[in-house]
């Protein structure tokens, strides 16, 4: 089925929620002379659903605390879902044990925010570079595994001359560059980008994302891009979903998205970038502040600070549903045809 | 008389490896009431900037030669007695992340009462009813509850709002914001910006904007300045600079922005990366970089051409006028 519809990967009704109440001491408390339990848990994705199709770019964009990073971090198997499926391919991988997802770790891999994090201190560039290849190809020739990092550092634009440098060494473009080229070396299909250019300057930022795109384009891969960023979602992404408080609000072609976004959020959040063009904008004014995932709102969770909202916004969970054009909205007000 | 003159400002840093000069050759003014905006990338000098104006440099940070000059009084050579009376009051800043600047174990009152005590002989009531004012003006719901907060209850847009009002409290002549909205997302952002506009504009303060956004620069400011290892490179009206960009440096980032190219085409980057301080190379620093670049460039440092309403440091913006002033003498 997947193969027919042309998705790589697939999320479906995913839901992940993290405990915050400690452990079983903390949790038990005294009421009215009885002893109970109390648990409470931050409830990072609510019913997300979306597929990754081969060949795109697909960004995923909201602000802090939204769940953008818990989807990327949950696709690719670093943390389990606490309901919901993830499949690659149509296998379903969200419940395999360690062993058992080696295969796909080879062909998923991920870049993250900050490459003075993500790299090994005590690593040259090349052993870093080596890890993956060695730990997935374990009787590879030594000389063969040289080749390709000497390829992927190359690819990379790292001259590989600069192999026995520590990471601290480089610069922050470079490092991420070098961050790039592990997720490359191992020649995966689809790859899960957390923020990889949040931590960068704009030029530098410029040069990450060509290298992104160039790869793209050679090796045929596959992107789940996070990113809050949404002019750099207007130039790479393929289709867009934008989340708040742990849903999908709408998922759409770029283009479309940016012509003409349906879902009173994202309207908001388009109307907040700061342009170059015209001095100043007026920009959709949201009153209040995200509530927080530990007590969602009931009904849609965007009804608190939604202009457009009305009483079923406040009782009734909207769905994701597809409209003529092809978007994806999750909004009673687009559905009802009053937005 | 403008309301602060900086002339020829040299940050120096001792380090063990050596000197390493932060800013070199700084010079820009500031009128009342005007918005200015500082932009370049992270090493660039613009947070140095921010703060060698009042003065706040740690060691191994000095100002080794030039001057501040704040209504006659030069900022750079002031007494540390002198320089706190100014300091706050008349000159306020307002840092990147409002965590690390408001103090985590004192409510905010107390915060934004001992502030005013400081500057001011006034009562503690008399205090905490000013300090709610300030509250109000940056629309914080229900101000009076705030008063009682400790930092961590409230939200990142809502302690940047209560650093904005801190730095409101003394009604000073000139705002230095440090990255204000680096922090937050973009819809708070967009509030936060409003709001200290619509400050600036009511009680007609002057901003010194420190970004690297260039978006938020072109909707706030009025006039900017591009820096680069140091130096300013680029300054003038924000509009002439942002759409009409003459150092390559300030077209190469212009152009590199996602909205300047066509979408899935390749952006327009710039190669190589900003020098460290300790290398920067001789003649124009961003000669390694420019695909402009002459054999002028590298041997002597560019000085300061007028065009249009902007200050370029360029040896082909240079060039390409006086070949102009030529073409017309002729």
């Amino acid at each position: 089925m997947a193969e027919q519809n042309n998705s790589l990967v697939q999320v479906r009704d995913l839901y992940k929620r993290f405990s915050i109440s400690g452990d079983l001491l903390d949790q038990l408390q005294f009421k009215g002379g009885k002893l109970t339990r109390h648990q409470e848990y931050v409830h990072a994705i609510n019913g997300v659903s979306l597929d990754v199709k081969k060949g795109e770019a697909l960004c995923v964009v909201g602000e802090s605390g939204c769940g953008k990073s818990t989807v990327a971090r949950t696709v690719m198997g670093l943390l389990t879902p606490t309901a919901g499926q993830i499949s690659y391919r149509g296998e379903r991988i969200d419940n395999l044990s360690d062993k058992q997802m080696l295969p796909y770790r080879k062909k998923m891999q991920m870049i993250f925010q900050n490459p003075y994090a993500s790299l090994n201190p005590r690593m040259t560039i090349m052993e870093t570079l080596k890890e993956p290849i060695r730990f997935h190809n374990p009787s590879m020739a030594s000389a063969e595994v040289n080749d390709i990092i000497a390829e992927v550092m190359l690819s990379v634009g790292v001259d590989p001359s600069w192999g026995e440098r520590y990471s601290h060494e480089f610069s922050g473009g470079q490092r991420q560059r070098i961050s790039i080229a592990r997720a490359l070396a191992v020649d995966p299909e689809f790859i899960v980008a957390d923020e990889p250019i949040s931590a960068l300057d704009v030029s530098i930022q410029a040069q990450v994302l060509n290298l992104m795109m160039d790869a793209q384009e050679q090796r045929n891969l596959t992107y789940l891009f996070i990113t809050h960023d949404l002019s750099v979602v207007e130039h790479f992404g393929t289709r867009v979903a934008v989340m708040y408080l742990g849903t999908l609000c709408e998922l759409a072609p770029t283009k479309q998205l940016f012509s003409s976004p349906r879902h009173p959020y994202t309207q908001a959040l388009m109307s907040a970038i700061p342009r170059l063009e015209d001095d100043r904008p007026d920009y959709i004014k949201l009153s209040g502040e995200v509530p927080t995932p530990v007590n969602l709102p009931s009904g849609c969770v965007f009804h608190g600070r939604c202009p457009h909202a009305n009483e079923r916004c406040k009782q009734e969970i909207p769905v994701l549903t597809l409209l003529d054009d092809g978007t994806q909205v999750a909004c009673h007000g687009v559905e009802e045809n009053r937005l | 008389m403008p309301l602060l003159e900086v002339n020829n400002l040299e940050v120096c840093f001792g380090l063990r490896s050596g000197a390493v000069k932060a800013l070199r050759d700084v010079s820009f003014t500031l009128e009342r009431g005007e918005r200015l905006g500082v932009v370049g990338e992270s090493g660039a000098g613009k947070s140095v900037l921010g703060f060698s104006i009042i003065n706040l440099l740690s060691r191994p940070g000095q100002i080794s030669s030039g001057s501040v000059h704040f209504e006659g009084n030069d900022l750079a050579s002031l007494a540390p007695g002198e320089l706190r009376s100014i300091r706050g009051n008349r000159i306020s800043m307002i840092f990147q992340d409002p965590m690390m600047t408001l103090n985590p174990v004192l409510t905010i009152g107390v915060q934004m009462v001992e502030c005013l005590l400081a500057h001011r002989k006034i009562s503690k009531a008399d205090a905490k009813r000013i300090s709610l004012k300030k509250l109000q003006q940056v629309q914080i719901p229900s101000p009076e509850k705030r008063l009682d907060q400790y930092p961590h209850e409230l939200s990142g847009g809502m302690r940047q709002r209560i650093v904005i009002a801190i730095g409101l409290l003394l009604d000073p002549d000139i705002i230095i914001a440090d990255e204000p909205t680096t922090a937050l997302d973009v819809t708070i952002q967009a509030e936060i910006m409003d709001l200290m506009l619509n400050l600036c504009e009511q009680n007609n303060v002057a901003l010194i904007l420190i970004t690297h956004d260039l978006g938020v620069v072109s909707q706030v400011t009025q006039r900017m300045l591009v820096m680069y290892a140091g130096r300013i490179i680029e300054q003038g009206p924000t509009k002439e600079v942002i759409n009409d960009a003459q150092h390559p440096y300030t077209q190469g980032l212009m152009n590199a922005l996602p909205q300047m190219a066509i979408p899935g085409q390749k952006l327009n980057q710039i190669k190589g990366t900003m020098p460290p301080l300790q290398r920067i190379p001789k003649g124009c620093s961003f000669n390694p970089r420019c695909e402009y670049v002459m054999d002028v460039c590298k041997q002597k440092l560019p000085s300061f051409t007028e065009s249009g309403n902007c200050q370029v440091a360029c040896h082909m913006v240079a060039e390409s006028k006086q070949d102009k002033l030529l073409v017309k003498e002729v």
